[in-house]
């Protein structure tokens, strides 16, 4: 099916695209049809910059599975990080 | 699981031979001089002609709001012909929904395909064009139904235009192609499982998309559904609901649902690609257009 339902979340850092780098602005994370992973449906996450046009997205098409393991892993990084680093200013 | 044929459901008025000539077609098997569409035709000297050359390109069309939007069109080079709006799948204006289009324009048929995502993201690849879409909100049902109406103008302009107008939709394109039935003046419409025609969107949809079931007394034309019995969104409960307010309508409609098959077994990219349903879902589009798009 196609699901329709979309989460977004405005995001802060870089990906890197089709034409190289680029700043990345926001993130959408959706469950639906993947264009090229073989799955009937694919947890779908597009990190996107639209004041540089349509082209400028980092793309992901992931078995769900895979998705909870990465975002496990993203907070499991997140979470034993030195005390005080997440807060520094580069 | 086995396909299963059997299991159909709906009216129709009495078919009538469509005056089109199709590669088996038993009687008649070849068009005569000046009946309609693409294919092989007996000229006044008895000669077989195949005359089966059609035209493909990306052309420009007047959408909602008087909007310019991409689009793709396919027709037959000769003969008159019916029109069809294809409503593309949600994943985008794509290589695969373009040779649908293609296949309607080698069976006899003109196609328009409108960009739905022309305004988001012009330009752009189909699959960074549906995520901008779906980024932004999706296709609003008034704009839908506007860019409809300008790819029926397109096709009625086109030189060997019979008149006769349909819609079909895949996946949330289903959806979309009902909305037009229900909104504009056409002769058919097929619906090809799309979702939320009846039942609730889930939480959180950005859109205020409706069901639109309850518009099913606005229905202008004959609907041709399919759909996979295996499918949850629409599930058979659903389509059985929606068969349910046709019928109780008065409307003429014509339910396919094929066992083993689940959403989106026309797509032949994709895993869920069923062939003996979509071969046999094929062969009810020809039969059904071929009742309601010839003049």
């Amino acid at each position: 099916m196609c699901t329709y339902r979309t989460e977004k979340v405005a995001v802060s850092g870089s990906g890197k695209g089709h034409d190289g780098w680029f700043p990345v602005t926001e993130a959408t994370v959706y469950f639906d049809h993947p264009v090229h992973a073989p799955a009937a449906h694919t947890l779908n996450v597009d990190f996107l910059n639209p004041a540089r046009g349509a082209g400028a997205r980092v793309a992901l098409e992931l078995d769900p599975e895979a998705a909870r393991a990465v975002a496990e892993v993203i907070l499991a990084t997140l979470d034993g990080l030195p005390s005080g680093l997440v807060t520094s200013t580069p | 699981m086995a396909w299963d044929p059997g299991r159909r459901a709906g009216w129709q008025p009495e078919p009538s031979w469509s005056g089109r000539a199709r590669y088996g077609d038993a009687d008649p098997p070849f068009a005569r001089p000046g009946e309609q569409g693409a294919g092989p035709t007996i000229d006044e000297t008895g000669s077989v002609q195949v005359s089966d050359a059609m035209t493909a390109k990306t052309t420009t069309i007047t959408g909602h709001g008087g909007d310019a939007i991409e689009a793709y069109l396919a027709h037959p080079e000769e003969g008159s012909y019916g029109g069809v709006v294809v409503i593309h799948h949600m994943p985008g204006y794509d290589d695969a929904t373009k040779e649908i289009a293609r296949k309607f324009a080698a069976h006899g048929y003109a196609a328009v395909m409108p960009n739905l995502y022309s305004r988001e993201a012009p330009g752009a690849s189909p699959d960074d064009a549906a995520a901008t879409a779906r980024a932004q909100g999706g296709v609003p049902d008034e704009r839908l139904v506007g860019d409809v109406a300008g790819a029926i103008e397109a096709l009625r302009a086109l030189p060997g235009a019979n008149g006769k107008v349909a819609t079909i939709g895949y996946c949330s394109g289903g959806r979309q192609s009902f909305l037009a039935a229900v909104s504009l003046d056409l002769d058919a419409a097929v619906d090809c499982y799309g979702a939320f025609v009846v039942g609730t969107p889930p939480e959180g949809f950005p859109l205020a998309v409706t069901p639109l079931v309850d518009r099913v007394g606005d229905l202008s034309c004959p609907l041709l559904g399919l759909f996979g019995a295996e499918d949850q969104f629409p599930s058979p409960e659903q389509v059985a609901e929606l068969e349910a307010a046709l019928k109780a309508a008065g409307k003429p409609y014509e339910f396919h649902t094929y066992e083993g098959a689940g959403h989106a077994f026309f797509a032949v990219d994709r895993p869920s690609y069923r062939p003996e349903a979509a071969v046999d879902g094929w062969n009810r589009i020809w039969e059904f257009f071929g009742r309601h798009l010839s003049a």
